[in-house]
């Protein structure tokens, strides 16, 4: 044997070793590559398309940070006056901020610059889509429950700190849509307590527009919010490895195991594939309609303003808050409290805060401390889809008070209709969407009971000898009779007696109450149908199906 | 045949058999539906203003009086010019098809030989703003950069960046800008027709009414440039957010179950 001293004693392969083995061998003895790799690269992903809801988020984040560089390249971030000139004729003349000329400028002289900022604002908004739909999906399946609370936590920080990074971008073309908004956002400030007039003097440097905020907006929109962003994506994803994905419920899987495809090479191929085929969409999507044409709007002139001047889409509650909020305000003491901008602005965080701290309050309610890698079929849990179905209606009532102008304008309504509609709407249809979709999954829950009791309707209807008519049902198969009885049905906490074992009153503090009652709501009779027991299934399957 | 006949009974028959209902009904309506007709008339050769009385007679005056001096249904046209009468008859607006918040545009019912006669007629009620000659608001005559500053500054806080309008009050609303000639535009901006202001020359010379038509016709006509592909409406962001949610997340959505569908594991069967 003429073995060279590369060669391992156990290889079989005679010469030298492959290039790529050798650079693998080289990180291996300088990163510990292979027991990474060894421990990962087998790693199982659940195959469901929901789950890639979040590939979603993060590839969309990825094509914003890569076409935003691109943009920051031809972008100046000054609202110093100039003169445009550029090829777009009916600006020609006019004076706009630098910040605008050069959006001008990427849009009509940049290689490819309308394109590339056609792509990053369409990111944008499917990326803060996506992570909308992403959280509801783990909302209504329940992923959040132990031991993932952390992560739902980064998500949702991940959400709000997405919606001031839109804010931000759209805001530093200066052009006369985006100006609106940031003159809104003056006001918004201006209405805080005490502290309003100088917040504003600080961020404007002075009277309202100034020369500031595109330059702050700009630190803010490439450097300090994508940082965070980029930090909680990589929190989030390490959690999401360190935790193992969560599965649907089905046979086979269990809260021990995860059923699936390997890391390597079959997730990253298919994922690797999915990152292209979500900017292949997305740059269809840019090439074909139009974001946010500036040109169309001008630049930002304080005396001017624009109807159907809206955020975009994820900004629209606060719209829909700002909107629909009577202009109250009080005056005391020579100072004014507009209470018709300052209450929508204390409001809005506490939409958002109220799905953020829910998975907080189920467990704290249910006193369910255990780890859940199996989902939640979202009938199976009424009280908390009624909760989510009741958020989204309120999300969504807002969403049309915000944009209530073009509703009015296209439904051929009076804008006052919704405006008032809105108004008793918030509180009114989020309460109407819980009592709805709690009756709708108890349905649905009584459907599953009657289903693996009885089978599934066939709409044959078949006549017996004797002569009665029948109508055959089929039997659910096994795979599908799991689905439908997997789940585990809590009980309500209970207070325990009224007295302890000597006959002395026991006391129950209000919050102790408070939480038996809450969890009655959760898990008592009103609110699950109890699943069919063994017994109740042998008994009936054991007839003759004639029941 | 078999196959369908063997999945009438599925699930999701339903919703197969429903889907087809809708799509059939829609579309024999959009097919047998009846498309308004065109309606031509002549005029006669008579002096201007005995011809525009008669029309008036006929039209008008059930509502504006027989005198044009106005009733409980109508106002006085008495002063209104004939650049008013221009505007709303050749607009379609008058005669009015019915009451409602606001009067709105259709189809016109005179031919134009007609409205110069009705016009004739209201503008010798007593003197009013005159309809403009064709070289007063020919876009070419514009400069729609200029155009553009006035018109954010006076006009798109009713009818939008580009003209394509908005809502007003108690279901009024500014009615988009497209396809109405540059002579009605010039008009309206004279005479404020119902809920828009007036711009008469004092407050806004000629010239400055031209620019706005000139703008108009840059950014808000067949012709104009659209850089970025399909403007959505240029409603801003609210079509924006709508199209991301539908066609971008939608379709990124109809992808991942593509490729969640697309697996290595066992065929079942």
């Amino acid at each position: 044997m003429s073995t060279s001293t590369e060669t391992a004693p156990t290889s079989t392969r005679r010469g030298p070793k492959p290039a790529g083995q050798r650079v693998a061998e080289w990180a291996d003895a300088r990163v510990g590559l292979y027991k990474l790799g060894k421990s990962n690269l087998r790693k199982i992903f659940p195959d469901h398309w929901s789950f890639m809801l979040g590939e979603i988020c993060l590839y969309s984040f990825t094509i914003l940070i890569l076409t935003g560089v691109y943009l920051t390249l031809f972008f100046h971030p000054s609202m110093n006056e100039v003169v445009y000139h550029g090829p777009y004729g009916p600006l020609q003349g006019v004076r706009m901020s630098d910040a605008y000329a050069s959006t001008m400028h990427i849009s009509f002289e940049v290689r490819g610059g309308l394109l590339i900022r056609q792509i990053h604002h369409w990111s944008a908004l499917i990326f803060i889509a996506g992570m909308i739909v992403h959280m509801m999906r783990v909302f209504f399946t329940g992923a959040f429950r132990k031991p993932r609370e952390l992560n739902w936590l980064f998500g949702w920080t991940l959400l709000f700190i997405g919606m001031f990074e839109g804010f931000t971008g759209y805001s530093l073309p200066d052009d006369l849509l985006s100006g609106t908004g940031v003159r809104f956002t003056e006001g918004a400030v201006l209405s805080t307590p005490v502290v309003g007039t100088y917040l504003s003097m600080f961020l404007f440097g002075g009277e309202f527009p100034g020369h500031n905020f595109v330059p702050i907006f700009y630190s803010v929109h490439i450097l300090l919010f994508p940082g965070i962003m980029a930090g909680l994506v990589v929190a989030h994803l390490i959690l999401v490895f360190y935790h193992k994905h969560t599965q649907f419920p089905g046979a086979g899987k269990t809260e021990k195991n995860v059923v699936g495809m390997p890391l390597l090479p079959i997730y990253t191929a298919k994922a690797g594939g999915f990152f292209f085929l979500v900017f292949g969409a997305i740059a269809a999507i840019a090439a074909i309609a139009t974001i946010n044409p500036i040109w169309t709007m001008g630049p930002y002139r304080p005396d001017q303003v624009s109807t159907g001047a809206q955020p975009d889409w994820y900004m629209g509650f606060s719209e829909g808050l700002i909107r629909v909020m009577p202009g109250w305000e009080i005056n005391a003491w020579g100072h004014t409290l507009v209470l018709g901008v300052f209450v929508p602005l204390m409001v809005f965080p506490l939409v958002l805060a109220a799905i953020a701290v829910y998975p907080f309050i189920e467990s704290w309610v249910t006193g369910d401390k255990r780890e859940h890698h199996l989902l939640d079929r979202p009938r199976n849990r009424p009280v908390r889809t009624g909760f989510g179905v009741a958020w989204l209606a309120l999300y969504f009532t807002l969403l049309i008070g915000g944009g209530n102008d073009l509703w009015a304008t296209h439904f051929h309504l009076s804008i006052e209709t919704i405006t008032w509609s809105v108004r008793i709407g918030f509180f009114v249809v989020p309460a109407v969407a819980f009592w709805v979709t709690k009756r709708i999954c108890l349905g649905l829950q009584r459907r599953d009971r009657d289903k693996v009791l009885h089978g599934r309707e066939t709409g044959i209807i078949k006549r017996l000898p004797h002569g009665e008519f029948i109508e055959v049902h089929e039997p659910l198969g096994q795979e599908e009779l799991h689905v439908l009885t997997a789940h585990d049905q809590y009980k309500p906490l209970e207070i325990g007696p009224e007295t302890d074992e000597n006959g002395v009153e026991r006391k129950a503090g209000p919050v102790t109450r408070l939480r038996a009652r809450l969890s009655r709501n959760f898990y008592g009779e009103h609110s699950q149908i109890p699943k069919p027991t063994v017994e109740e299934y042998d008994e009936i399957t054991s007839g003759d199906g004639h029941h | 045949m078999k196959k369908l006949s063997a999945r009438r009974r599925h699930p999701l028959a339903a919703l197969v058999v429903l889907l087809f209902a809708l799509a059939a009904t829609g579309g024999l309506y959009a097919a047998l539906s009846p498309a308004p007709k065109a309606q031509a008339d002549e005029s006669s050769q008579s002096t201007q203003i005995t011809e525009g009385q008669k029309l008036f007679s006929v039209g008008c005056a059930s509502c504006h009086g027989t005198h044009g001096q106005g009733s409980s249904d109508g106002p006085s046209l008495v002063g209104v010019g004939s650049a008013a009468v221009d505007f709303q008859v050749g607009t379609g607006r008058m005669p009015a098809q019915q009451a409602g918040p606001q009067i709105q545009k259709k189809p016109k019912q005179y031919s134009q030989d007609e409205i110069d006669q009705l016009a004739a007629y209201i503008a010798s009620l007593g003197p009013g703003p005159i309809a403009p000659a064709s070289n007063q608001y020919d876009p070419a005559g514009g400069d729609a950069a200029k155009g553009g500053e006035l018109f954010r500054t006076n006009c798109s806080q009713c009818h939008n960046f580009v003209g394509k309008g908005g809502a007003l009050t108690d279901g009024k609303y500014a009615p988009t800008l497209k396809g109405v000639e540059p002579k009605h535009i010039y008009e309206a901006m004279q005479t404020g027709p119902q809920n828009m202001p007036s711009f008469p020359d004092t407050t806004m010379p000629q010239q400055q009414k031209q620019d706005i038509i000139a703008y108009l016709h840059e950014v808000d006509t067949a012709q104009s440039k659209n850089p970025g592909g399909f403007t959505l409406g240029s409603f801003g962001p609210v079509p924006e957010g709508l199209f991301a949610y539908i066609f971008g997340l939608g379709t990124l959505i109809a992808i991942a179950a593509w490729v969640a569908a697309r697996t290595t594991k066992a065929k079942k069967s």
